[in-house]
């Protein structure tokens, strides 16, 4: 683990009173917050909170209405084809291609982040090995369990070293084991300084982010260690934090 | 036959045998009972749900619902379920209202005949009703989906992971539901990826591989298993979980949350035992305590064994 506190490191994620309107509605409401480097950052908030958008705005694709921001050190109105190619995206919805072979994959995604030949077959096949998926090299996604198919995924996502990797709900659906399996890949990527932004659904796996912020209504109402905002909210678990602050919304959720 | 779900020896295999979904699956659920199925990704989960509600025919093995045989009565049993798969199946370009109608006439009923039944969920969803239903968030498709389910008023609910993908609150709110169709007598045959969710049934079955491993009540399963466990944390997880899983006294270490998990080889491990090992490796913030095993560390302990036995 980084240190988190330590203040001489420039963050690698910083943005302030970042704000996304969509007419007269507010998607992301004057945001402000700086991640670390290494930092595993829990970004937490109920369906319709503003997560996605403000994520979108993080990676390159959306382009704020307000506010000013810099990710993996660069702007993110001006230099967003710099930011993609620095950070990794993984989301449960869109990761893998399904008819595709789990080697096919590795060699599309290693192409599209700029890896060499050379780098391709060599991180490819350390990641093979890692994975211990050597006889499924050949088969296609699609026949892979979904545990399988989120942990290849993730590792693609970081196969080209990225500065920040952005974990949209990576771990839905799938079983205690294979959830903490998933962890320890997490918690291995920010030890070689990969900083870690991830959205969960489970409340449990907040506790194992470094920090993590709440958002209500395009509003992040809350930020700070898991085990600090359990004593600002006289709270026995993360869950009771997070129920707390959402039932406060007054935004439908969709 | 006076249970709501009798289910005995039942197989299923598919491509002409070659992989085995149900091994010989044998369980009765009691009515008006909230019955938890929980377990990983291919352990047959849905492949039962399937053939309980009459979308398959089964190799061998028996199964009545509500009395009924799933093979020969096929068509009374779908009269007395209701079963929400776990992917969205309305008509996305149908609204709301639209869905609901659809299932009530299907049935041969309507939302007025049985709207006693589906009031405390519809009213949430009602101000939305001319909204197709492709465009409602996780949320509210899901209660849509659970009116649709139970429109018909239905004896047994087959629930397919609905809070899968759904935000804490929501499926709060959605357990809640559930808890007073309970006490209307409906019998609830639910699955989860959540343990927490596993912990508010009245009986869970835990599969693997197509098997039940084990079937109590959430205390039982507490009560049957009594093994020592130690919270370790200190900064520097990543290090600490190696470090932990390399110590001699070490049967099983995992994360879990803040903390990691460690599940000692020797009954009679002291906390100091563990401090005098990690002292060396000079790590700050060290914090270690004796706790009570969870339901989720049971269901980890539990399916390690299972899968271990299977290789």
């Amino acid at each position: 683990m980084s240190e988190v506190d330590n203040k001489t490191i420039p963050p690698v994620i910083s943005v302030e009173g970042l704000t996304k309107q969509f007419g007269n509605f507010k998607a992301v409401d004057d945001i402000t917050f700086d991640v670390a480097k290494g930092e595993i950052f829990g970004f937490l908030g109920a369906n319709g909170a503003g997560k996605t958008t403000a994520m979108k705005m993080l990676i390159g694709i959306w382009k704020p209405t307000s506010g000013e921001g810099k990710v993996a050190g660069y702007d993110i109105y001006s230099e967003t084809e710099k930011i993609k190619r620095n950070i990794g995206y993984m989301s449960q919805r869109f990761s893998l291609y399904e008819d595709l072979t789990v080697w096919e994959n590795i060699r599309f995604f290693g192409g599209i982040y700029g890896l060499t030949r050379e780098e391709l077959r060599e991180k490819g096949s350390a990641l093979i090995d890692r994975l211990g998926m050597g006889e499924k090299k050949g088969s296609l996604v699609a026949s892979l369990p979904l545990g399988w198919k989120q942990k290849l995924s993730f590792s693609i996502a970081i196969l080209h070293t990225p500065q920040i990797v952005f974990l949209d709900e990576p771990t839905g659906g799938v079983d205690p084991i294979t959830r903490r399996q998933f962890w320890e890949m997490i918690y291995e990527a920010a030890d070689r300084d990969i900083t870690v932004f991830v959205t969960t659904h489970y409340m449990d796996e907040a506790e194992y982010c470094n920090r993590v912020s709440i958002m209500v209504d395009g509003r992040i109402e809350a930020l700070d260690k898991p085990a600090q905002l359990r004593k600002d909210f006289n709270a026995e678990s993360m869950d009771q934090v997070f129920t707390s602050l959402a039932r406060k919304a007054t935004r439908s959720a969709d | 036959m006076d249970s709501a779900l009798h289910v005995n020896q039942l197989v299923m295999t598919y491509g002409k045998g070659k992989v085995t979904a149900l091994n010989d699956i044998s369980f009765d659920v009691e009515r008006g009972e909230l019955f938890g199925l929980i377990g990983p990704d291919g352990a047959g989960k849905t492949t039962l749900f399937r053939l309980l509600t009459s979308l398959l025919i089964p190799d061998s093995g028996t199964a009545h619902v509500d009395g009924f045989d799933i093979v020969k009565d096929y068509k009374e049993i779908r009269r007395r379920v209701g079963y929400m798969p776990g992917r969205f199946s309305l008509y996305q370009d149908l609204t709301i209202e639209e869905n609901l109608n659809f299932f009530a006439r299907v049935f041969k009923t309507t939302i007025e005949e049985n709207y006693d039944l589906i009031r405390d969920i519809y009213v949430q969803i009602e101000p939305f009703k001319k909204r197709r239903a492709g465009k409602l968030s996780g949320g509210m498709k899901q209660k849509l989906a659970l009116c649709c389910a139970l429109i018909h008023k239905p004896s047994i609910l087959f629930l397919d992971e609905p809070t899968t993908g759904v935000d804490p609150v929501s499926r709060k709110e959605f357990w809640e539901m559930l808890k007073r169709l309970k006490e209307r007598q409906i019998t609830i045959l639910v699955s989860t990826p959540y343990m927490d969710e596993a912990a508010l049934c009245d009986r869970i079955a835990l599969m693997q591989s197509g098997k039940i491993l084990s079937i109590a009540s959430p205390v039982q399963t507490l009560a049957n298993y009594e093994h020592l466990l130690y919270a370790v944390r200190a900064d520097g997880m990543y290090r600490l979980l190696n470090d932990l899983r390399a110590a001699p006294f070490t049967e099983r270490c995992y994360a879990f949350g803040e903390s990691h998990h460690l599940l000692p080889a020797y009954p009679n491990l002291s906390e100091s035992d563990v401090r005098n090992y990690l002292d060396e490796k000079n790590y700050t913030n060290l914090e270690i305590e004796q706790i009570t095993p969870g339901i989720e560390d049971v269901f980890m302990a539990l399916l390690e064994k299972g899968s271990e036995e299977v290789a």
